[in-house]
């Protein structure tokens, strides 16, 4: 019932998930969490100890409430079917959600192996020439004034120290 | 008159170039950010704050609070020009600020626009200078009961005077509370909700999960909505400002009536949103014509603008008084406060006076120099909106992983602002709201440890929350305002009781 695979029709404007469902699935989930955080509250000990509340009393009875929202969310849901089948995003949509989010979860992964300008300056380059559509040239001089930007900001003038890789090593940073 | 005094004394404190020099470079980048969309007050405020760590805590913010006023502004431009609302207050701006553009008056209503948000927190300042010390005075009697009643006061009203569904609300809430007590227990020193995850040990920080919330997830929704723009040109010369500040005297019931809803609503969390639209709503309704609202009237601009500033200012005073943020942005600005190691709380007013002074003059002067700033500068801060968006956005991504990652030098928080900027679009998109979620993150530690505190005091006797008229009469009003909509209908069903029987024959 989640995902509909659309036949790649032109129209791209067709929704591929329902908010129904994608709230029913997400309602799940958070319900999962409530559970699992609940139970290690059990774990740490919910009760009265001698002095008070133990450590997990607070935590477990915020995870009774969520679990309760969750599953009286859940029933509305199964209840109230035949209303609202609005869509949550469309193909189209989803393809652009995506262009943002995959070179995110790049630069993130970038980061940890070459040091955060070394990552900024592949994503700022990469996201503006192919997703953009602007001159190669711009996009890497942008991405470089930008990222040497950055750095004189944050590790010179600012003393916060950023994830730094090889590049930076080679210079002896 | 002591405020008096000490407002002085806070705008002595603020007289140093370097201050002043803080001051200006917050404002030019808060209308930046205002501007940019898919950024705006709170991303910005919760991105910048990094930079103010290495500062000492008034200069810190001064600049911070200085951009959000520069955010408030640069949100005015992009809904006037643009039609595109930078935040959700912004929204009933543009219903007469863009008709006006359209028009050809963009700058009449862009002045309308930044004098009255001026107007509006100029109010709302005025009140939190003579407000804000009384509270906190009758506030230092609080015990740890008064606060946990305090906090419960903020939860309840979310939950019962909400717009969205109740268990939408009541997720986001209980969310944010589970999520503040990951890591290590404070009173017994145990590891909760950890899994065995050592970066977990640190717990879920504050500021990590905003800019998550609310930066990446911005980016992502302003993505999706794949925004084509095309905007007005405004040329602002001190002749349309004069001929538009001469209207004003017109519309003075209109100002004082929304500044009044602003300053009330913007004390109870979530408000600026609501006294946006009852300001516009009631100068509407209170319009000899009604129908030429919408098609671009000084007045709609006005009423919503006056609105939405007088209530964003005002949702400071609960921070500074109390340590409890009526905002979203009040909530990271207090998140900075425990950052720069101050205590947010009604002892502020006593052990660091020159910060509370400093930061109230600071509103005052941020304000003034802000509206000089937009109305001189609009041309050039309009033009920001015509870089394409494809160099922009990944720039804010890179900025938010630079502020996730300076809070606590870890690699980890920059996964899990990623993890927050998904949850964030989802729960925007499934219309959960992000407020409860947002106060729950900064109260929750804070909320437990003045529960257990009471209960430790009490024996772990629950009528503790009701053992003096202070603690009681709070308590008691946070569930009526938890119950708030059963209440109201109940009072509708009497009401529709007691209605002599005539009327229901006759309709």
């Amino acid at each position: 019932m989640t995902q509909q695979n659309s036949p790649p029709a032109p129209d791209d404007d067709r929704p591929i998930a329902k908010s129904r469902s994608v709230d029913f699935i997400v309602l799940l989930l958070l319900l999962a969490l409530a559970c699992l955080f609940g139970w290690d509250s059990t774990r740490v000990g919910n009760a009265w100890g001698d002095d008070g509340p133990q450590a997990g009393y607070f935590p477990f009875y915020l995870s009774v409430l969520m679990s309760a929202a969750c599953i009286f969310g859940l029933a509305r849901l199964l209840v109230n079917s035949a209303r609202s089948a609005e869509g949550f995003i469309t193909r189209h949509q989803f393809t652009r959600v995506m262009q943002v989010f995959v070179p995110t979860l790049g630069f993130v992964l970038a980061t940890e192996f070459l040091g955060l300008y070394v990552a900024s300056f592949l994503l700022v380059a990469g996201f503006m020439w192919w997703i953009g559509g602007i001159a190669l040239w711009k996009s890497v001089l942008t991405s470089f004034l930008f990222a040497a930007a950055m750095f004189l900001t944050f590790e010179i003038a600012f003393n916060v120290i950023m994830p730094k890789g090889p590049l930076e090593a080679a210079f002896g940073l | 008159m002591e405020a008096f005094e000490l407002l002085l004394q806070g705008f002595l404190t603020l007289m140093t170039v370097q201050k002043l020099a803080l001051m200006m470079v917050g404002l030019i980048l808060g209308i930046f950010v205002g501007v940019l969309p898919g950024l705006g007050g709170p991303n910005g405020v919760a991105i910048l704050l990094p930079l103010t760590f290495s500062m000492d805590p008034t200069s810190a913010i001064v600049m911070l609070s200085c951009l959000y006023w520069g955010a408030l502004f640069g949100g005015a431009i992009t809904s006037i020009l643009f039609n595109i609302p930078g935040e959700a207050w912004s929204v009933a701006t543009t219903f007469d600020g863009y008709p006006m553009a359209q028009k050809g008056q963009a700058a009449q209503a862009l002045t309308a626009a930044f004098t009255s948000s001026f107007i509006g927190s100029l109010v709302a300042v005025i009140l939190i200078t003579f407000l804000a010390p009384r509270i906190a005075d009758f506030a230092l009697r609080f015990g740890p009961p008064e606060f946990f009643a305090v906090y419960l006061l903020t939860f309840c009203s979310f939950v019962g005077l909400g717009r969205e569904e109740r268990h939408k609300i009541v997720i986001s809430l209980a969310f944010g509370l589970l999520l503040t007590g990951i890591g290590m227990d404070t009173v017994s020193g145990q590891l909760r909700m950890t899994f065995g995850f050592t970066d977990l040990l640190r717990g879920v920080n504050f500021l990590v999960a905003v800019i998550g919330l609310f930066g990446i997830s911005e980016i992502l929704v302003t993505m999706e909505e794949s925004l084509a723009l095309r905007g007005h040109v405004a040329h602002i010369n001190p002749k349309v400002v004069w001929e538009t500040w001469k209207t004003f005297p017109r519309h003075w019931i209109t100002i004082i009536r929304s500044a009044f809803i602003g300053c009330w609503l913007g004390i109870t969390p979530g408000g600026a949103i609501a006294a946006s639209f009852m300001g516009y709503n009631l100068a509407k309704r209170f319009a000899r014509d009604k129908e030429s609202f919408g098609k671009g009237r000084v007045d709609g601009v006005l009423a919503p603008e006056t609105a939405a500033h007088a209530a964003g200012t005002a949702a400071l005073l609960p921070m500074l008084a109390l340590g409890i943020p009526g905002s979203g942005t009040a909530a990271i600005l207090l998140g900075g406060l425990l950052v720069w190691g101050l205590n947010p709380g009604p002892l502020l007013f006593v052990e660091h006076k020159e910060f509370v002074w400093g930061t109230i003059a600071s509103m005052y002067l941020g304000n003034i120099v802000g509206l000089v700033l937009v109305l001189s500068t609009v041309p050039l801060f309009a033009a920001v909106l015509r870089v394409p968006f494809a160099a922009i956005a990944p720039m804010i991504v890179v900025s938010c992983a630079i502020g996730a990652y300076a809070i606590q030098n870890a690699m980890f928080d920059i996964w899990l602002m990623l993890g927050f900027g998904v949850l964030g679009y989802v729960f925007k998109k499934l219309d959960y709201p992000l407020a409860p979620l947002t106060l729950a993150l900064v109260l929750g530690s804070r909320t437990e440890d003045a529960f257990r505190l009471s209960m430790i005091g009490a024996g772990g006797d629950l009528r503790v929350f009701w053992s003096n008229g202070l603690v009681g009469t709070i308590t008691t009003l946070a569930l009526a305002l938890l119950f708030w909509p059963l209440i109201g209908r109940a009072f509708e069903g009497a009401a529709k009781l007691l209605r002599p029987p005539t009327k229901q024959l006759g309709s």
